[in-house]
């Protein structure tokens, strides 16, 4: 169907819905480089002025990547909850932005409404939203998740302690979780990128953080970040997997270049459930996601970039996830250009992940070829603080020696906790102050040489 | 004060272990002024080292060694700017390196010197890694293709260079982002049926080689060993599992 508008003497029209959102998307590189971005500032706001009155209803029934092609429409289609649909149906994008903003939808009807909210829906109200919208909306949904800990709660915050190395030396990846446990890190999980995809390598550091766990009884969980066939492989061999990761994106054809499918993801879902490793909570897997990734793959059938990420989330949602993480600049310039396109991008995939129903976290991060720097991921980790983001990445002074790029350190978690009062993951804190890692208020306080975690050879 | 604070981290001993910054310290909650500026100039190294380029001169010169033509080619990217802007031009050949492919015959592999986004690594690892890896596949009797020097080059222009020599295999050595610790990481992908069109899941990669990294021993030794495995199971990508350190079980 043919979207049309007028302005002045001028006609606009847009072909139909997926030139629509892609149109009405605020600027980026990567629309650009996929030639579906609008072509001047007017068509940009006039397509944002045309989505708005477009009923909610309309995104059932055009499917923006036809349902026969591809297995992620499919998925949103049938798994669509008409009941809790009910609340929004009669609304258009634009009346749902108003209502989303209102007083009386608060954290409780949010919550209920999620599955009946299609990534379509959420990425184009969201182009309709000011940053301080995404951020205001954002903070009011709640998803809470949990496996040892509880991660996702009103005034908490956690981080991932990421202790990469680029050989997988076990001394060195051991260093940085030291470091990291004894600065507070590591309450949504300890997650290393493996730098070989070896099932022995991957083995051999999953049993190394296991130790470790076990042998401080840290309420936490650990994940070896290799390609969801090694874990399944692994699983399968009852090594000690608490959380089965996988890079996902929004179209089949671009999981399939990552090597997944559904059917794929089921089948290491229910395998690491079978584990039964999780002690309060079993939710089990951890996806990252980023915006450009079809694009990259070749696979985005003409859709915008925000929109082909929010699409995989219905696959992340699918599956429970503990954890979701979009690894917001890690891509590129071509995809995001700078700082201002990293933070919109950060913002939109964090209340379209959580309006749907995910635990958000985020990568605050960029790469050396982008025109970005600390300032710009000052800026975004503050932003994300203030709109309830569940979870950051914990590095080591913020340089990944292995994925060479930067993202957020130690410290921040550390600035950010203070300036707005978060705490950790209530499991873990009492831990840390088991530990003497942190005081009776969660302040971080200066451990000696004696300390048990660096006096213990775990590695 | 932040000297003082920084030697009193109980950390200190664990950075041997590791080129992380760790054991920083603390002023306040943040980080010592000393470090923060350490952590701006690796920054800046590291802008400096995308915008670097390819010694071709040099390179041939280093090449000549190994008694193979040498082919200069350049991608679709006429410069720097276009090239961070538009990967799809960096993955194609411009129309005069296009000509140059057709005059060679079927191969078995195609070795690709790229630029990548740091020159700076490919001009200081590339002989010190083809020194030891290019004796290993003479010595299982591979035939080698010329070697290419590809300025403003992706990973995947590999496909239209070793479909246009007709190789079996095309091996791509590539400047990977600089990161702060490192601007000088080399990355290798390889690929068994290079064609047009394929995408990451066709390939293996080996990163970060450089001597402070996978060392040139280590990064011969695997890929050798992954270009063995794919001529002997005829395929490449995720259905080519490092196995060389096996499960003990």
């Amino acid at each position: 169907m043919a979207y049309k508008h007028t302005i002045g003497s001028k006609v606009y029209q847009f072909n139909d819905l997926k030139t629509l959102l892609a149109k009405a998307s605020p600027y980026r590189s990567g629309d650009e480089l996929a030639t579906v971005c609008a072509e001047s500032y007017q068509e940009r706001v006039v397509a944002q002025i045309t989505l708005a009155d477009v009923p909610l209803k309309v995104f059932l029934n055009e499917a923006i990547i036809p349902y026969e092609k591809d297995e992620i429409t499919r998925l949103i289609i049938d798994d669509h909850d008409s009941e809790a649909f009910q609340a929004i149906s009669s609304l258009t994008v634009g009346g749902f932005r108003d209502w989303l903003l209102s007083n009386e939808t608060d954290t409780f009807l949010l919550k209920k409404t999620a599955p009946g909210i299609t990534p379509e829906m959420a990425a184009a109200v969201s182009k309709l939203m000011r940053n301080q919208d995404l951020i205001a909306v954002a903070k009011k949904c709640g998803v809470i998740t949990r496996f040892r800990n509880t991660i996702g709660l009103k005034g908490h915050f956690s981080t991932r302690l990421q202790p990469n190395h680029p050989t997988d030396d076990r001394k060195g990846i051991a260093a940085s979780i030291i470091d990291g446990l004894l600065s507070g890190s590591g309450d949504a999980v300890i997650g290393i990128n493996p730098a070989t995809d070896s099932p022995a390598a991957v083995m051999n550091l999953l049993r190394m953080i296991d130790t470790l766990r076990q042998q401080f009884d840290i309420p936490t969980q650990s994940c070896v970040l290799s390609h969801i066939t090694t874990t399944l492989e692994l699983a399968n061999k009852n090594a000690p997997v608490d959380l089965c990761f996988q890079s996902i994106g929004g179209t089949e054809q671009t999981n399939r270049s990552f090597g997944i499918n559904l059917a794929l993801i089921e089948e290491a879902y229910q395998a690491t459930l079978a584990l039964n490793r999780g002690t309060i909570g079993n939710n089990v897997m951890y996806f990252e996601t980023g915006q450009g990734s079809s694009l990259s793959a070749n696979a985005h059938h003409g859709v915008d970039q925000q929109t082909c990420e929010a699409r995989a989330y219905a696959v992340a949602r699918k599956f429970n996830p503990l954890l979701v993480n979009t690894v917001v600049g890690f891509i590129g310039p071509e995809y995001l250009y700078d700082g201002k396109q990293i933070i919109r991008a950060a913002l939109e995939d964090h209340f379209c992940g959580k309006l749907l129903g995910l635990p958000m976290g985020v990568d605050v991060c960029y790469t050396n070829h982008a025109e970005a720097d600390q300032d710009d991921m000052d800026n975004l980790l503050t932003l994300l603080g203030v709109a309830g983001c569940n979870f950051v990445m914990g590095i080591p002074g913020s340089d990944d020696i292995m994925l060479n790029y930067q993202s957020t350190s130690f410290h921040d978690a550390l600035y950010l906790r203070k300036v707005l009062g978060l705490k950790h993951a209530p499991e873990f804190e009492q831990w840390l102050q088991k530990q003497g890692i942190v005081d009776d208020n969660g302040d971080i306080l200066q451990v000696g040489l004696g300390h048990k975690l660096l006096a213990d050879k775990f590695y | 004060m932040s000297e003082e604070l920084e030697n009193i981290s109980p950390l200190k001993a664990l950075q041997a272990f590791t080129a992380a910054r760790i054991g920083m310290g603390h002023v306040g909650l943040s980080v010592p002024l000393k470090h923060s500026l350490e952590f701006k100039l690796a920054h800046a190294n590291a802008r400096d080292a995308v915008y670097s380029e390819l010694n071709t001169e040099g390179l041939a010169a280093g090449l000549k060694q190994f008694n193979l033509p040498i082919l200069h080619l350049h991608s679709e990217a006429e410069n720097r700017a276009k090239y961070l802007q538009r990967p799809d031009l960096g993955r194609k050949l411009n129309k005069a390196s296009l000509d140059q492919l057709t005059f060679y015959n079927d191969t078995d592999i195609v070795i690709i010197i790229a630029d990548g986004l740091s020159a700076t690594a490919v001009n200081q690892n590339i002989n010190g890694l083809l020194a030891l890896l290019i004796p290993k596949l003479l010595s299982v009797k591979l035939k080698l293709a010329p070697l290419c020097l590809v300025q403003q080059g992706r990973v995947a222009i590999s496909d239209y260079i070793g479909y246009g020599l007709r190789a079996k295999l095309s091996l791509i050595l590539i400047g990977e982002r600089p990161g702060l610790s490192a601007a000088d990481s080399m990355g290798a992908y390889l690929t068994y049926s290079p064609v047009p069109g394929l995408t990451d899941e066709s390939r293996n990669c080996i990163s970060n080689i450089r001597p402070a990294g996978l060392n040139y021993y280590f990064a011969a030794d695997k890929i050798f060993y992954l270009i063995q495995e794919a001529f002997k199971r005829k395929l490449s990508g995720i259905n080519l599992k490092d196995n060389a350190g096996l499960l003990d079980h």
